[in-house]
């Protein structure tokens, strides 16, 4: 193993609301939604239709540009709504569960003896393909690319994010197989981040892997940041990024011959009462997990972390890429009294002109959704640098999408990045720029330019 | 507060399009914005947010510039009644200076302000915070006896033309405020230089100050003034020579803000403290500006060149030029290590222009605007060689 890769930039946000290492008995709901909104960079064709019976794995909708590519069902029932919005874009597509969990067939078999060939048939027909994503563009993944490497990140430091130590115990086999199937489909090296603070037993006991050790605040998870530390993506170049708990997801159905869509996810927040790890199946209804343990009626749910989550309803629906639940209280009903000027003890802020930086980082803070202050041309500068571990300006990035300038954007080091990536940028951010959006337009204004 | 809530809420609707006072929208805007906090709530990428804004970044910047705004109140006073050979008690003088500096504060304020609304009306834009400080700034800079209307006319100009015709706050290429005073410093040279502008020498209100006659031997040049002529020795108003103990309180003629280095250091703490201004110009500053006043003093080829380093960076503006103009984040470099060079550069600058132009004694003004106009160039630099460095890792 090579040595430490030392993140120092960045910033751990100490939420209130972390969850207990335990895992809740948690009802599997009877609704289910598939969003195409979650796979990014599929144009969705929409084969069923309300009244369809479908069982685990089979196909909702496929991509018109690579039809190979598809995104099935999670669960066995019948579908009771497509739901569109403007111009006819399916918003969702609904399942309501019989319960059974019944799946489509899939081979048993080991991913080691299989070819290639065979390995993409099976992970494209089970629709497991569509959890892979890549960078450039962060987008869902095209089968039909080379990539450079695959790299899987073995930790989360976003805040409240859950402890991949505890959801992955007993998935040693599972990942195994899985990391087989990508370094066969992929023909690529396998990488894993792993955190030396950690213990990561799992991913030291993995074959056929290169692990890296990090260490230091977030973003230091995320996995862009991981791949510009170890092998940074240049122009032409792809490298795809799956999330270790749906590795481990591949590799249990090569190893059972199952099809199952199940995760543990974590329900956090200060607004949750008993904040604790469940196991979900991604498109579930969150409504059981929080019913009765939510304080306060002014709350928002997120699907996902505070930094990149999706807004969901109390009703919604656990989004595809998401291992966490995180319920936070709304600010729209404050009505701060002169607030930018007040010591606002109990307020965070990485500035110093607030006093949380003299209170010790154990210290837990609330954070509503309150955006703090009004949108701004920037004036601050260093703030973003600061949160930003990779060789690259953020801010005159930004700047260059912002002028749609594809080869400045190029130059300044745009398809190493995601939208994730920027997410503290935008926490600290004094202009309350909206930097995520902004990095999110400017690699779907790229991917279609240069398409 | 509730009751001031329930009637902002109350009058809302009559600001709003269509409105009776649709017009003032922006004033409206900015005036409840300034009492609470907006409601808004993130719809999209972060759900959470630092709860730093930029009107807490700006005000930073005016509470570090009180110290200075105080003691320049105090001096004025302090200068009337010295030229007059009166004494006063602490609060006459500095009574005297709140009665000098006062209206220059308003003008400055209503005037700008007054732009800012009226573009933040016509853009359909919120009010922006950064004339907070620009209108603070602005009568610091400038001497006690500069007219109010030439004031107006350079905050105009300023505001107008160094910062809106570019955008507004955040685009600006130039500082406002050193615009303000280089546009008084070109148009209206007498009022801005010279012996005679730098003391009050007129009572007040008709009556508020000293009633005496001036006293024998009264100057009333800035030490910069008084070396850059060839003066052997640095005296105050009356003549009485100076130490450098009082070059750091400050009690000598010059422009309101600039004298006290004391007053100056405590803003310097607060900003620094607070982070809201780079160390790293700051330090730059004062280094490039110790290390030229150095190099000069081993060839002193003139009065000026002879001046010790520690008189030249104490003396004049070049403290509050470090502290509060070169630290500006609009106009300063947008990499970390740009501005190392830009800081530098504007100390070397401004002791360049003190010792080799005879016409200018201070330099610090010019110093900062020639930088401000660089600051994109030595960006540029820095994101080349960034740019560099990513091409030469894809070629390997």
């Amino acid at each position: 193993m090579s040595e430490v890769i030392r993140i120092k930039k960045g910033l751990d946000i100490n939420l209130k609301g972390k969850a207990k290492e335990v895992f809740s008995k948690a009802q599997m709901p009877d609704v289910f939604a598939v969003r195409p909104d979650d796979f990014h960079g599929i144009k969705p064709k929409t084969i069923v239709k309300e009244g369809d019976l479908v069982k685990v794995g089979s196909v909702l909708f496929y991509d018109k540009a690579n039809p190979d590519l598809k995104v099935v069902s999670p669960a066995s029932g019948e579908v009771i709504a497509v739901n569109r919005g403007e111009r006819r874009k399916v918003l969702d597509i609904r399942i309501k569960s019989d319960g059974n969990f019944e799946s489509e067939p899939f081979e048993k078999c080991k991913p080691s003896s299989m070819s290639q060939e065979q390995v993409k048939k099976a992970i494209l027909d089970a629709g497991f393909f569509a959890f892979i994503k890549q960078r450039p563009y962060d987008v869902i993944a095209n089968p039909n690319d080379a990539p450079k490497a695959v790299f899987i990140s073995g930790f989360d430091t976003a805040p409240l994010a859950p402890n991949y130590d505890f959801i992955m115990v007993g998935r040693e086999e599972e990942f195994q197989l899985g990391v087989e199937a990508l370094a066969k489909l992929s023909g690529a090296k396998v990488h894993v981040g792993i955190n030396v603070d950690n213990a990561s037993k799992l991913f030291k006991l993995t074959k056929g892997i290169e692990l890296h050790e990090f260490q230091g605040p977030h973003p230091a998870g995320n996995v862009g940041v991981q791949i510009h530390h170890v092998d940074p993506i240049n122009k032409g170049e792809v490298v795809w990024t799956v999330n270790a708990q749906d590795v481990a997801m591949i590799g249990k159905a090569f190893m059972t011959g199952v099809l199952s869509f199940s995760r543990s996810i974590v329900l956090a927040g200060s607004s949750v009462k008993n904040p604790c790890y469940c196991k979900m199946i991604y498109g579930a209804s969150i409504s059981n997990i929080v019913a009765n343990n939510i304080e306060g009626d002014n709350v928002r749910y997120i699907s996902g972390n505070p930094l990149t989550g999706t807004q969901i309803s109390a009703d919604g629906f656990l989004g595809a890429f998401d291992s966490q639940v995180t319920v936070i209280p709304e600010g729209d009903k404050n009505n701060e009294f002169l607030g930018w000027i007040m010591p606002r003890l109990k307020k965070f802020s990485v500035s110093r002109s607030y006093f949380s930086w003299l209170l010790g980082s154990s210290r837990e803070y609330e954070i509503d959704t309150n955006v703090n202050g009004g949108e701004r041309a920037f004036i601050m500068s260093g703030e973003y640098d600061k949160v930003f571990p990779m060789d690259i300006y953020p801010e005159f990035l930004v700047k260059a999408i912002l002028a749609r300038d594809i080869d400045k954007m190029e130059q300044l080091g745009i398809y190493e990045v995601a939208p994730e990536d920027f997410a503290l940028c935008e926490f600290v951010c004094t202009s309350k720029i909206e930097t995520q959006r902004i990095v999110r337009e400017g690699l779907d204004f790229l991917r279609k330019e240069l398409a | 507060m509730k009751a001031l809530r329930n009637f902002l809420d109350k009058v809302k609707p009559s600001f709003e399009e269509g409105g009776k006072f649709h017009a003032f929208r922006s004033v409206f805007d900015g005036f409840e914005t300034f009492l609470f906090v907006p409601n808004t709530t993130a719809k999209r990428g972060s759900h959470i947010h630092d709860c730093i804004d930029s009107k807490r970044a700006m005000s930073m910047v005016v509470i570090a510039l009180i110290p200075a705004l105080l003691f320049g109140m105090y001096n004025v006073g302090f200068q009337h009644y010295l030229v007059h050979g009166e004494e006063a008690s602490f609060w006459a003088m500095f009574i005297f200076g709140f009665l000098a500096v006062l209206p220059k504060i308003v003008v400055s304020y209503v005037v700008g302000l007054g732009i800012e609304f009226v573009v933040a009306q016509w853009r359909g834009e919120e009010i922006q915070e950064g004339f907070l400080v620009s209108g603070m700034l602005i009568p610091l800079i400038v001497p006690v006896e500069c007219p109010l209307w030439i004031l107006a006319i350079a905050t105009a100009f300023a505001v107008i033309f160094a910062k809106e015709v570019f955008g507004g706050t955040g685009y600006n290429i130039f500082n406002v405020a050193l615009i303000t005073r280089a546009f008084l410093f070109f148009a209206y040279p007498v009022k801005m230089s010279g012996d005679a502008v730098w003391v009050a020498k007129d009572a007040l209100c008709g009556g508020i100050g000293s009633e005496n006659a001036l006293l024998d031997g009264v100057t009333g040049a800035t030490p910069l003034g008084q070396v850059s002529t060839g003066a052997a020795e640095i005296t105050n108003a009356i003549g009485s020579s100076m130490s450098p103990m009082d070059m750091i309180m400050g009690f000598y003629p010059g422009s309101i803000g600039e004298t006290s280095v004391i007053a100056i250091g405590i803003g310097a703490i607060i900003l620094l403290f607070t982070g809201i201004a780079s160390w790293k110009t700051m330090l730059s500053v004062f280094a490039g500006g110790i290390l030229t006043a150095m190099m000069f003093n081993s060839i002193g080829a003139n009065e000026v060149m002879s001046l010790p380093w520690y008189e030249h960076i104490l003396l004049g503006g070049f403290c509050f030029g470090a502290v509060f103009m070169a630290t500006d984040p609009v106009t300063s470099p947008r990499t970390e290590c740009g501005k190392y060079i830009y800081g530098f550069l504007i100390g070397f600058i401004a002791i360049v222009i003190r010792c080799l132009n005879p016409g200018y004694p201070e330099g610090m003004m010019l110093a900062i605007l020639l930088m401000n106009l660089f600051a994109p160039l030595i960006d540029h630099c820095f994101v080349q060689a960034n740019i560099k460095r990513r091409l030469k890792r894809a070629n390997r």
